[in-house]
């Protein structure tokens, strides 16, 4: 019964990988579309992304050693892992009662493995980019740990279905009302996670030629891309449950999940690209100050220094 | 295994990614091809940064010698399936360079072309209706200049060193000729 039980659960981790994967394709696509129609263009069709994908697998590719193929699946497998702790509308896979740290740990360990691999490759725009890359982790890394700790002193738990739960019964018990100037801070950091102008200086493509991708062709983009889509669901997924109360299911996950990412492009279409110590410093001035001030009003509060 | 062949190819030509190689004066058109005005992301078709991801080598008007160099070292370093878009009657005919002496006539001789644009300059237009003609080329399976690369390997590369030796230094013996006394 046990291997039933293990079976039943591996084929579920697949779906949610696969479901994740498709999401984050057609939101990348509908994103393009968004863009194009913002600057007076046509665009591509919406599902450009998921063709573009197709077209990677079916090209040749050039490896550069076995850390680089390993980086690359490096990079890819903890946000697979920390999908599985994921609340998905009502349904996650692996319950744990620490399963916010967990994904926050594992959110980082993608960005070290791709760091690993794309270095492998020697290139030096590819160093560039990665180290832009990783200093824009330092920024937007701590905001968002100030957010996660007003999260958890306001919920007194890490365990976010508990989370979602606290959540329930309409649109007053969001944390979003509770806590607006976290979400504010998160909201801004996540423009960061995804890379998106302002913040887009570790894939400047007229700069430092697309930085990490700058040799990863074929089916290796085509890694990227499913690292880039899975990150895309897991982060604003990440959000939705913080902040917007969950979901009762899988569709109002994904709108709840689409409204983010749709703010996230507009600020993108708009904002011109920042300098990278330009970047850092920001997240560690205005997100910053709101993630600590939110902190400091949820323990003034909730009176969490006398229990 | 034929219907997959098709399956791959129509989607292989929904989606090129361009490296355009812009030495030459061509490269003025493409903003516009790519902006707001003629909008080529419509068909699939995204500038890229690196001839690792990119699928088509848009090469705009003459080539110096010199510069034939990076561009079969490019070209080389492209993925297959890859097509080569010649722009401009330079790389068809030399264009106004038809007689100079360091800028190659015909870019097919060296690194084979699926496709050309002539005029001087090609509109915009004209940039796209070649590329919806790569694309239907690629989907019906024609576009195969890849793969006569690799079959005539050796007479492309005869007719690369026949004109790269001319780069070479003029100066054999540097140092000799620049010592002092």
């Amino acid at each position: 019964m046990v291997i039933v039980e293990f079976l039943i659960k591996l084929a579920q981790g697949f779906g949610i990988g696969a479901l994740a994967l498709a999401t984050g394709l057609l939101f990348g696509g509908i994103g393009r579309k968004i863009m194009a129609r913002i600057q007076r263009r046509y665009g591509p069709p919406f599902t450009q992304n998921y063709i573009d994908l197709f077209k990677l697998f079916s090209k040749g590719s050039v490896s550069h050693g076995w850390a680089f193929d390993l980086g690359l699946v490096a990079g890819f497998a903890p946000m697979l892992a920390a999908l599985m702790f994921l609340p998905i509308g009502p349904f996650t896979l692996l319950p744990s009662d620490s399963s916010l740290i967990m994904i926050v740990y594992l959110m980082m360990m993608a960005y070290l493995g791709m760091a690993m691999g794309v270095l492998a490759s020697g290139n030096p725009n590819s160093a560039i980019g990665m180290s832009r890359a990783l200093m824009l982790m330092t920024g937007y890394e701590v905001p968002f740990a100030a957010v996660i700790f007003s999260v958890y002193l306001f919920s007194k738990t890490g365990y976010l279905t508990q989370i979602v739960a606290q959540q329930a019964g309409g649109f007053m018990n969001w944390n979003i009302v509770k806590m607006p100037l976290g979400f504010l801070a998160i909201e801004i950091a996540l423009q960061g996670m995804l890379g998106e102008k302002p913040f887009d200086q570790a894939i400047a493509p007229a700069e430092i030629a697309s930085g990490p991708m700058v040799e990863l062709g074929g089916k290796y983009l085509g890694f990227g891309m499913i690292q880039h889509s899975v990150g895309l669901f897991l982060e604003t997924g990440i959000v939705v449950d913080l902040f917007l109360g969950g979901a009762p299911n899988f569709w109002i996950f994904i709108a709840k999940q689409f409204v983010l990412y749709f703010i996230v492009i507009l600020v993108d279409a708009i904002l011109p690209r920042l300098r990278i110590h330009e970047s850092t410093s920001f997240f560690w001035k205005l997100p910053l100050f709101l993630g600590i001030l939110q902190a400091v009003i949820v323990i003034i509060q909730g009176g969490v220094l006398n229990v | 295994m034929s219907e997959w062949t098709e399956i791959v190819d129509y989607f292989r030509g929904r989606s090129m990614w361009m490296l355009h190689y812009c030495t030459g004066c061509g490269a003025i058109e493409l903003p516009p091809t790519m902006t707001s005005r003629w909008d080529m992301e419509r068909f699939g078709i995204t500038p890229m940064a690196t001839p690792r991801q990119a699928d088509i080598l848009l090469i705009t008007g003459y080539l110096a010698i010199k510069t034939l160099k990076r561009v079969v070292y490019t070209y080389e370093q492209m993925q297959a399936p890859k097509w080569v878009l010649g722009f401009g009657s330079c790389t068809i005919n030399g264009g106004i360079y038809w007689d100079s002496y360091n800028v190659i006539e015909r870019l097919d001789k060296y690194i084979p072309v699926d496709i050309y644009i002539a005029g001087c300059m090609p509109r915009p237009e004209a940039i796209l209706d070649a590329f919806v003609k790569l694309k239907e080329m690629v989907q019906k399976g024609e576009a195969k200049g890849y793969e006569k690369y690799v079959k005539n390997y050796e007479w492309y590369k005869a007719n690369q060193d026949k004109v790269l030796k001319r780069t070479s230094p003029v100066l054999k013996e540097i140092e000799k000729v620049t010592k002092i006394g």
